[in-house]
């Protein structure tokens, strides 16, 4: 194998370690200079199932998951033979090994637990090995790891030997693991990656490893974060010390780290009864004076709908999380998917008046979730961050100063109770919160408890005090003025200098695509362009107010555009057209509904097949603009 | 200096200062009961000394919400069903507040049911008055989950085939440290209780009888009434939550036989509140965390937390 960049896939059961195994590994990864980009595969049960964490690491950028993979160490699935539980399987045994097999390059590398797996078992394995010119290595995981500890060290094991083929230095694994455990553990797990290590290079020619890693150097301290890091740190630098949730996957991810970090920093962490709790606990607190947010995912952010309408009405200023899976319903609960765009953009009775941020990778995630809090409070107004399933979860390497950066507590427009002396008051002193006029649609708030503040928040339409009205004139001066709030906004979101448009800028094709499918997007462009197909790309993370002078200057700029998306019904397709009102005949969608993630390869072939009426070979659809077929 | 001078502030406090100058006289019908849960408020406020800027009265959506509308303070008259978790997530970031939670027996028992259950649980520290007219008000009269059964309304035109909830039991079982019914035809009785709640550390539940003439003809004055504090027929210690369960009981069925028993059901002094259970864990700072916002001072960065993660 030597191809110049290591796809490194582990698989096993649910609650057979993989995660920080694997985590473990892409840090050593990372910390010997290389790219490092993670996926993981799993399913929605707590052990047992087919669980795979796939690693690519380069010298070169990474900002997606590649097409298939070349190193495969399969472990076994333990729940799959779990005699207390008086359970076995049968076949799922030997499913990490050969449920992954059609995806391993030709030329990549099998290792498997012979403790375990016997490979009679899978059909005709031997003759695809042979076709393939794979590499196999049968190793006694299991049986090096009992000799030395437990059996759950076996993914270990898998790491000693993958280290031993690729000749990758086995002291950062080693940090890794004096940095996580101590002890017993950590002599016994240290045991396990030796023994490993010097069994492959006992029973293979060591010298001649048929493996070779690339090498590379990063010229700065790197970390290792998922798009749930980012969001989390974005909020806790803003100021944020209040959050309320409900578990749900994936949303859980940014909900658990916030929550282990409140203590820390002083704030305050609420798991409570249902998600319209949740909304509303945040509503409460940024009311009362506290920045907060709340979160879940699409059943839960359904039952949101009703406080988020409340937050609209009342401009209480709140950041609400959406992180996104397979629906409708249940859906699939560990499965990303787009679509749940609309729903978050419209949801609520009444004209949407909310604000709508999509980022497509952890340090847009860091970077829109401080700005989703500084819009919230500036304006008062429901600021979303939507992401989902597959930013969740994927751990790439970004520069640790990233994040040194000054943390913001401001509480935006808020008054002090000496400022408030100099506004305008009822009689007998209720503070005119809602003022028909205010700069950029903004009438500045007072917190309970402040001397000279007092006013109704109201979600009934309301005159300046607070005051219940349904008066003609009242409605539409407020309704003016909450909507002005938007157009100020998107002003001050295009005066942000952003890097949106990648590839051949004279290229007369181009690709659209929002969210968690742009890195995967930005590999196809540069493939594309490599190999002649003249392309160029539009990332979009501003979702409302819509970025529509960016969206008609790309659109103008190319005679065929392909909007790239997780949905079976086109909605970024839908809210492209609806805000721009036109452009249909230019625009086709290759869409993707079946679970997993778009690769690059899949966006390469529908563009060279663009206008063929070739069948595409993928599990996605591709569907043609209007007027053509 | 605090940032939130109103809150503790010494003062005379009279109940005038409670009642707005954009509507000073309430629309509910005449002869509604929630005219009482008005007076008794705003006498309790001013007996206690608070000022109308250290309150923040938090109501649902019904005819009883409206009372955010006649009582001038700070006010958030949120949507139907969810003045709890707004108040109490309120109460959380801003601690000095004196915060109130109102709102009908539809809002509290039927749509908010699941909030008052766990708020009770959770033992938060404020007070929550609900108007139980045993009917939907606002909308004209349907059949509510305090209904008797057999009751009729357009939506149960054959009559409630419904037992009616417990509104004490229920408060009592899910972990309330506070639990008194009054009625609007009791007004001194009404204005102390509400007092005791206000002043008890952890959630007070204050079931209210508010007649509605103009939707349940067939009740309900709620007179007369008995305080069974002062009657020698009841005689329970109301720090016993045996004989306060028992109690509960009788009470919530002599109400749909006709007699109206109401007083103090069962007060816990000993339990924590859910503040300080979460601060003795050191889950919540021990400060105001509005306060924090106005200080100068140093906040924490991810930057410093980064290695735990990454
Ligand atoms: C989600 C929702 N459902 C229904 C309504 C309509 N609605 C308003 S008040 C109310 C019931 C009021 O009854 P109750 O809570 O007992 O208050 P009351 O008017 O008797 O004081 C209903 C059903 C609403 N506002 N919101
Ligand atoms: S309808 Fe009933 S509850 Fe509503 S104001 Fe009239 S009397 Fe009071
Ligand atoms: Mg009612």
């Amino acid at each position: 194998m030597t191809d110049d960049e290591l796809i490194w896939r582990i698989a096993g059961g649910s609650g057979d370690g993989i995660d920080s195994t694997s985590q473990n590994f892409a840090k050593a990864l990372m910390r010997s200079g290389l790219n490092v980009f993670t996926h993981r595969h799993y399913p929605s049960r707590i052990r047992g199932g087919h669980t795979y964490v796939e690693i690519r690491a380069s010298s070169e950028d990474v900002t997606s998951r590649g097409d298939g993979y070349n190193f495969l160490v399969a472990l076994g699935d333990s729940f799959a033979r779990n005699p207390k539980e008086n359970a076995y399987y049968g076949e799922e045994e030997v499913k990490p090994l050969a449920e992954n097999l059609d995806e391993l390059r030709e030329g990549g590398v099998i290792v498997y637990d012979s403790g375990l797996l016997d490979t009679d078992e899978i059909e005709n394995f031997d003759q695809r090995v042979e076709e393939n010119d794979w590499h196999v290595y049968d190793v006694d995981l299991r049986g090096i790891a009992k000799e030395h500890g437990r059996e759950i060290m076996r993914n270990t094991a898998g790491v000693g030997v993958t280290a031993a083929l690729t000749g990758i230095d086995t002291s950062y694994v080693e940090d890794l693991m004096a940095e996580a455990m101590g002890g017993d553990i950590l002599e016994a797990n240290l045991n396990v990656l030796h023994d490993a290590y010097e069994h492959v290079q006992e029973e293979y020619d060591a010298d001649a490893p048929d493996v070779t890693v690339p090498t590379g150097e990063h010229d700065e301290e790197q970390v290792l974060v998922s798009g749930s890091h980012g969001i989390a740190y974005g909020a806790l630098d803003e100021g944020c010390r209040f959050i309320a949730g409900y578990p749900m996957t994936p949303w859980t991810d940014v909900f658990t780290i916030l929550t282990n970090l409140m203590p820390d920093v002083g704030g305050i962490s609420e798991q409570v009864e249902d998600e319209i709790a949740a909304a509303a606990l945040a509503v409460g607190a940024s009311h009362a004076g506290a920045k907060a947010m709340s979160g879940s995912s699409g059943g839960g952010f359904s039952l949101m709908s009703e406080p988020l309408g409340l937050a609209e009405m009342t401009e209480t200023p709140l950041v609400l999380v959406e992180s996104m899976r397979a629906g409708p319903s249940t859906g699939m609960p560990t499965k990303p998917e787009q679509a749940d765009l609309e729903h978050v953009l419209y949801t609520s009775q009444g004209d949407s008046h909310r604000v709508v941020f999509a980022p497509s990778d952890p340090v847009e995630c860091y970077e829109q979730t401080r700005k989703a809090f500084q819009i919230a409070y500036d304006y008062q107004i429901p600021v979303m961050v939507i992401y989902d399933q597959k930013l969740s979860g994927e751990h790439r390497n970004v520069p640790k100063s990233t994040f040194d950066e000054e943390p913001n507590p401001d509480l935006g427009s808020v008054l002090t109770e000496e400022e408030l002396e100099d506004q305008p008051h009822g009689e007998t002193g209720i503070y005119h919160r809602f003022q028909h006029e205010g700069e950029e649609g903004v009438s500045p708030r007072s917190i309970p408890g402040q001397k000279g503040g007092r006013y109704l928040a109201t979600g009934n339409e309301h005159t300046p005090e607070g005051h219940i009205s349904e008066s003609p004139s009242n409605r539409k001066a407020q309704v003016d003025r909450r909507n002005e709030k938007l157009a100020a906004i998107r002003e001050s979101l295009d005066a942000d200098e952003r890097q949106e448009v990648y590839g051949d800028e004279s290229a007369d094709y181009g690709i659209i695509s929002w969210g968690s499918q742009s890195g995967t997007v930005l590999e196809a462009v540069e493939r594309l362009n490599d190999d002649g197909h003249p392309v160029k790309g539009l990332s979009v993370s501003e979702m409302a107010p819509f970025p529509k002078e960016l969206l008609s200057e790309f659109i103008e700029s190319v005679d065929d555009v392909l909007v790239v998306e997780m949905s079976s019904t086109a909605q970024f397709h839908g809210v492209i057209q609806k805000n721009l009102g036109r452009y249909g005949e230019k625009l086709s969608s290759l869409l993707k509904y079946d679970g997993n993630p778009f690769e690059p390869a899949e966006i390469v072939e529908a563009v060279e097949e663009h206008g063929s009426g070739e069948e595409l070979s993928s599990n996605t659809r591709f569907e043609a603009a209007a007027g053509g077929d | 200096m605090s940032a939130f001078s109103a809150i503790g502030e010494e003062r005379e406090v009279a109940q005038d200062e409670f009642t707005p100058s954009i509507e000073p006289q309430p629309t509910w019908c005449p002869g509604c009961g929630d005219y009482g849960v008005l007076k008794a408020l705003k006498g309790a406020m001013a007996e206690l000394g608070k000022n109308p800027e250290e309150i923040l009265l938090c109501t649902g959506i019904g005819c009883s919400g409206k009372l955010n509308s006649y009582f001038d303070s700070y006010g958030f008259h949120t949507i139907h069903g969810r003045s709890l978790p707004v108040a109490r997530a309120a109460k959380l970031a801003n601690d000095g507040v004196e915060v109130i939670a109102a709102g009908g027996d539809g809002d509290g028992y039927g749509i908010g049911g699941n909030h008052f259950i766990h708020t009770a649980r959770e033992n938060h520290d404020m007070t929550y008055i609900v108007f139980n007219n045993e009917v939907f008000g606002l909308t004209k009269g349907q059949t509510s989950p305090t209904s008797p059964k057999g009751h009729k309304s357009k939506t149960q035109p054959n009559g409630n085939a419904k037992t009616p909830i417990r509104p004490l039991s229920m408060s009592l079982t899910a972990g309330a440290s506070y639990v008194a019914r009054t009625a609007a035809v009791n007004p001194n009785q009404a204005k102390e209780i509400i007092k005791e709640a206000i002043q008890h550390d952890g959630f007070s539940h204050v079931d209210f009888l508010t007649q509605c003439p103009t939707w349940n003809k067939d009740a309900k004055q709620y007179v007369p009434y008995v305080d069974i504090q002062d009657s020698e027929d009841y005689d329970f210690d109301v720090h016993d939550r045996r004989e306060a369960q028992e109690a509960m009981h009788e009470t919530e069925d002599a109400l749909y036989e006709g007699t109206v028993l109401t007083g103090r059901y069962f007060v816990d002094d000993e339990r924590p509140s859910y503040q300080a259970e979460k601060r003795a864990r050191g889950d919540m700072p021990e400060g105001s965390l509005a306060e924090r916002y106005f200080e100068d001072g140093d906040w924490e960065r991810s930057y410093d937390f980064i290695d735990r993660h990454a």
